[in-house]
This record gives structure tokens, C-alpha cells and sequence, in this order.
């Protein structure tokens, strides 16, 4: 086998996947470092948005990128609402109650989309797309759109926590949540902000994941282990290192073909998880172990 | 014919509710006494099923098989192997909080779904494995039936008996004592690590043989037999509805959440065919409800775990 072969058939579709994965990741990175407990509704919520980008698109007859936005926002809405209704109350509990109160959520939010959508694969656009050829190297536009996207969104999530008063706050909450509160920081604000972030950019994955395969009630669920081992593996609570994880778990996963039979190429997110927690639990960039 | 219909179903009912409890008395283990995320129970439930199917049905072309063991055999190995898947994920992820375990659980599951599916010389693959051998299973049907529900019902009994043993045991007290502070625990000597991995082990033994008790009573098992989300969510709201920590709540759980479960699945056969699939997703909707409400309302369960001395008098003076 060629290289460009390699490239066209293992990398850039895995490159593709990582992007997808490392937007869930990077909200699983932030929950779990700033509200410090595993959320298993994540992949449902990217569910969740991709099929109200469908409804948007199917609707308005507006293209999925278009729809996206309304989808980010329909999204954060609904994970900020999940978090008032069914998360604050079990805040004062050990967190695991919560976990498991996101399991039930992940339950909930898929079968909302099961009466609603029904369980048939659809898709936003109908039709085969042709890749364009770069110097050989053979790429779909909404491949590009998604590596852009992905970029462009985590790009501006950095710059926000970074600069503003509010990231800055995030952060504190993330690296001392006692010392954070002692200094006046609104614990809620902080959260709901979180939640808003982190709904955004699962219905971002979810919308990307739909953009490139096909929508199925399920398709978040199988993204919620890929997305988890991106997070670990960058280190928890790390953003760049959320997207680092994402693109390694992807592309591991596309290559992961080459020695395995294609069945089991699930599995390799679940192999770097176990891996990771054997040899280094804080992750490539040094995050954070609860 | 409508009473012996009822009976029968009743037999039937008997016999689900007995291998559930089984399950719900696993993970009281790992979560009531030891506080263990375990997401993955579908997975252990079908390495179980799995196992005895193997050891004890007879050959057949193109698969491992046709050890035809006596049944209790294959119950002791279906123990034994979901044992065995137990302890290097318990191994790997004890050390950490159990979010991470949870995590890792649901990933067993996912693979074990995979192998169970693609790994036709283990499984069979989509056809599944069958003329797996019924104790009893001769007899005609309502006897084999009764007689098969005397077994399951026996099996509570002793792993019931057995746990509950545990419960007040030095073991049961070091094990809550680990759970309510670990480092108080650690402090006092006890290898947390450890003893974890004996929880996670032992509860898992006892999912993979509910597991095995479900693939005898079906005389078979394929890979569609239980949908892994919903099984492994079912026992969970049993063990938190009964009284998590609590063993007769596990029990008194998986009786009450089975009821429900399957009487409100006949009611909404009755609906018309569009409606009657809408309706089995609504259920499931209900049932992640009813887990958020008995969280907040009522957490402790239907029977709340016993606590020792005046603990509990003392919380209500202060209030």
C-alpha cells in the first residue's frame, strides 16, 4: 500500500473523526474538571443535536451548517435546563450520584429523540459526494468544513477562557473550587455557563458526526467511549488536550483497521482508555485525576 | 383457559423476577456495600449466559461447544469467566474514583457486544447458541416450569442468604466503613484497593450467573436476547427503588420494578402497531424519570439501608 493510499483512506477519515470526537471531548473535559463528575448523557445530548439540526434543515430547507447554530443553542438550552431540573439538587451528594443520575438522563434524552425522530437512519442531504483531488490527496468539502469548524470553535473557546472574566473564572473553579468560592466567584453562573458550553459543542459533534456519516438514535451513545478516552488520554480538565485526544483517538481508530478486523475498531477508544489509566491517569498534558 | 393463561404468566413473571433479583443482589454488592459504578451489567449478565451455553449444550457445526456438562457446571463457570472479565477492569480502575469505573464498565459491555456478534466460533454469531439443556426441561410444560422456578428461586435463597451473611459480617461493616470514608478506612489499615476488587469481583460472579440461569430458562441465547442499555438500567433502578445497601430492597425492587415493566409492556401491546413502538421508547422515558424522582425524593430506596445504633434518631433530634 502507497502512501497517499495511507493518507487517503486511514488518516484523513481518522483526522475527520478525531475532530468530531474532540468537540464532545472538550465539553466532557470541561464538566468533569469544573462540576468534577462524569457525565454519561453526553454522546445522547450530540444526538439530541444533530436531529434538531434535521428538523432545522428538513424544516427550512436551510443547509446542515446553517442549521448548526440553532442546534448549538437548542442544545446548551436543553443541557442548561437538564442541569436545573435534574443535576442541582443532587449537588450536595457524593458526585456519583450524579453519574448515575446522567445515565438515566442518557436513557431519557434518546428516547425523546426515538418517539420524536424514529429509529431509521436519515441523513441531511441526499446523494454521494464526490471527493475533490489535492496534489492527490482526496478530500470531501464538508470533510474540510468539519477540521475548520472544529478548529475555529475550540480556537475561540481557548481565547475565552484565557481572556474574559468568565473563563478566567471557569478555570479557578477547575484548579481550586474552595479557593474560587472564597474569592466571590457565583458558583451557578459558572455552572450554567459550563452547561452552555458544553451543550453547544456536543450538538456541534453530533451535528459534524451526522454531516459525515448518517443520523441514528444511537450514534451518540457509540461516540460516548471514543469521547471519554479523548478526554483522559489529553488529561482531564485540559481543552488543547481534549482536541489532541480526540484526534488521536480518531485516528487511531481508522488505523486500528490495518491489524484488527473492522468489527473491533470500537474497541480501540476503549484499549487507549484502560491504557492510559495503567500508565499515565493524568492524561498526555498533565490534567487532572479525581 | 384464561386462569391457566394468568398462572402461567405469573410462572413466568416468577422466574424473570427471580434472575433480576440476582442481579440487583450483584450490584448491591458492588454499589450498596462497596460503592462501585457498574454501568456495564448487561455485559457480565451475557458472559455468564454465554459461558453455560458453551460448556453445556451439545456440539454443533462451526462452533466451539459440545462439552455437554451438567448444568451446575456450567452455572459454577459462568461465575467463574464473568469473574474473570471482572478483575483486571476492576484491577485497572479501583484505584481511581468510580466515574472512571463507570466509564470502563460501559466500555466491557460495548466489547463484549462486539465479540459476542462478530466472534462466530465462541457465540455462533447472529443465530446465537441454542438447545442449551433446561433442568427439569423434560417434564411437561406448567411442571417444568414450577420446577424451574423452584431452582431460581432456591439460587436467591442461598446467594440472598449468603450476602446477607456478608452484610453483617466483619467483611459487610469494613466494606460500608471503606465506602462512607475511605480514608478513614485507609488510616485504620484496610487495603481499599483490595478489598474493592472482592466486591467488584463477587457482584460481578453473581450477574454472570443470572446470567446463566436466563440462558437455561430460554433454552437459548443470541445476541438480540436483551438489549444491553435497558437491562443494565432496569436492575439499577430495581437496586435504588428497593433500598440500595439493603438486600431484601434489591429483591422487594426487582419484584416491583419487574411488575411494572412488563405489565405495562402488555398494556401498550394492545395499542396499534404505530403507537405500540412510539410507547415502548415512552416507557423507557418514564423509567430514566422514575430514577431522577426516587434520586431526589426518596434516595434511600423503598427500604433504606439499616444502620446500627441510634445513628438515625440522633439525625432527626438535630433536624
Amino acid at each position: 500500500m502507497g502512501f497517499l493510499e495511507l493518507i487517503n483512506f486511514y488518516v484523513i477519515p481518522g483526522v475527520v473523526l478525531g475532530s468530531i470526537y474532540a468537540l464532545g471531548a472538550v465539553g466532557i473535559t470541561l464538566v468533569f474538571a469544573i462540576l468534577r463528575y462524569a457525565h454519561l448523557a453526553h454522546g445522547d445530548l450530540a444526538t439530541l443535536g444533530a436531529f434538531l439540526a434535521l428538523a432545522v434543515v428538513t424544516a427550512l430547507g436551510l443547509p446542515p451548517l446553517v442549521a448548526l447554530p440553532v442546534a448549538m443553542i437548542g442544545t446548551a438550552a436543553v443541557a442548561v435546563g437538564i442541569d436545573k431540573a435534574f443535576y442541582e439538587h443532587l449537588r450536595e451528594r457524593p458526585k456519583i450520584v450524579t453519574v448515575m443520575a446522567s445515565l438515566g438522563i442518557a436513557l431519557m434524552v434518546r428516547s425523546v429523540v426515538q418517539v420524536v425522530w424514529g429509529v431509521d437512519s436519515e441523513s441531511y442531504v441526499r446523494g454521494i459526494v464526490r471527493p475533490e483531488n489535492y496534489f492527490g490527496l482526496r478530500i470531501k468539502d464538508r470533510e474540510i468544513y468539519t477540521v475548520v469548524f472544529m478548529i475555529g470553535l475550540v480556537g475561540v473557546l481557548q481565547l475565552f477562557l484565557v481572556k474574559s472574566k468568565w473563563g478566567k473564572a471557569m478555570r479557578a473553579m477547575s484548579d481550586n473550587p474552595n479557593l474560587a468560592l472564597l474569592s466571590g466567584i457565583d458558583n451557578k453562573k459558572v455552572v450554567m455557563l459550563t452547561w452552555i458550553i458544553a451543550g453547544g459543542l456536543c450538538a456541534a459533534a453530533g451535528v459534524f458526526l451526522g454531516i459525515n456519516t448518517e443520523l441514528k438514535s444511537m450514534m451518540g451513545w457509540h461516540m460516548l467511549l471514543p469521547m471519554f478516552a479523548a478526554a483522559i488520554l489529553g488529561g482531564v480538565g485540559r481543552v488543547e488536550g481534549a482536541v489532541l485526544g480526540g484526534l488521536i483517538v480518531g485516528i487511531a481508530e481508522e488505523l486500528s483497521v490495518l491489524v484488527l478486523p473492522s468489527e473491533y475498531k470500537a474497541a480501540m477508544a476503549f484499549v487507549i482508555l484502560l491504557f492510559m489509566l495503567l500508565v499515565r491517569p493524568t492524561g498526555l498534558l498533565r490534567g487532572k485525576v479525581l | 383457559m384464561e386462569l391457566i393463561g394468568l398462572a402461567n404468566y405469573a410462572l413466568f413473571m416468577g422466574i424473570f423476577i427471580g434472575i433480576y433479583a440476582l442481579l440487583a443482589l450483584g450490584l448491591n454488592i458492588q454499589w450498596g456495600f462497596a460503592g462501585l459504578f457498574n454501568a456495564g451489567i448487561a455485559g457480565f449478565f451475557a458472559v455468564g449466559a454465554y459461558t453455560s451455553a458453551i460448556l453445556t449444550s451439545p456440539s454443533a457445526d462451526g462452533r466451539l461447544g459440545g462439552f455437554e456438562l451438567p448444568f451446575f457446571v456450567g452455572w459454577f463457570g459462568a461465575m467463574v469467566a464473568a469473574a474473570l472479565i471482572a478483575w483486571p477492569i476492576g484491577k485497572i480502575c479501583l484505584r481511581f474514583r468510580s466515574d472512571y469505573l463507570a466509564i470502563a464498565t460501559i466500555g466491557v459491555a460495548e466489547i463484549i457486544r462486539l465479540v459476542i456478534k462478530s466472534e462466530e466460533v465462541l457465540t455462533n454469531g447472529a443465530r446465537g447458541i441454542t438447545n442449551i439443556p433446561r433442568p427439569f426441561g423434560d417434564l411437561p410444560y406448567v411442571q417444568s416450569q414450577l420446577a424451574y422456578l423452584a431452582i431460581v428461586a432456591a439460587v436467591l435463597v442461598v446467594a440472598y442468604l449468603m450476602v446477607q451473611r456478608q452484610f453483617n459480617a466483619p467483611w459487610g461493616r469494613m466494606m460500608r466503613a471503606i465506602r462512607d470514608n475511605e480514608l478513614a478506612a485507609r488510616a485504620m489499615g484496610k487495603n481499599v484497593e483490595y478489598r474493592r476488587l472482592e466486591a467488584f469481583i463477587f457482584g460481578a460472579a453473581l450477574m454472570g450467573l443470572g446470567g446463566a440461569l436466563f440462558a437455561h430458562f430460554n433454552r437459548s441465547i443470541t445476541p438480540e436476547a436483551i438489549d444491553p442499555m435497558v437491562a443494565t438500567f432496569l436492575v439499577w433502578i430495581m437496586l435504588i427503588l428497593g433500598g440500595s445497601g439493603n438486600n431484601k430492597g434489591a429483591i422487594l425492587g426487582a419484584t416491583v420494578v419487574w411488575i411494572i415493566w412488563s405489565v405495562s409492556e402488555i398494556a401498550t401491546d394492545q395499542l396499534p402497531h404505530e403507537y405500540a413502538v412510539k410507547a415502548k421508547y415512552i416507557r423507557l422515558f418514564l423509567i430514566g424519570l422514575m430514577l431522577q424522582l426516587v434520586l431526589r425524593f426518596r434516595p434511600e430506596g423503598i427500604l433504606p439501608e439499616p444502620l446500627r445504633g441510634d445513628t438515625r434518631t440522633d439525625d432527626n433530634a438535630v433536624k
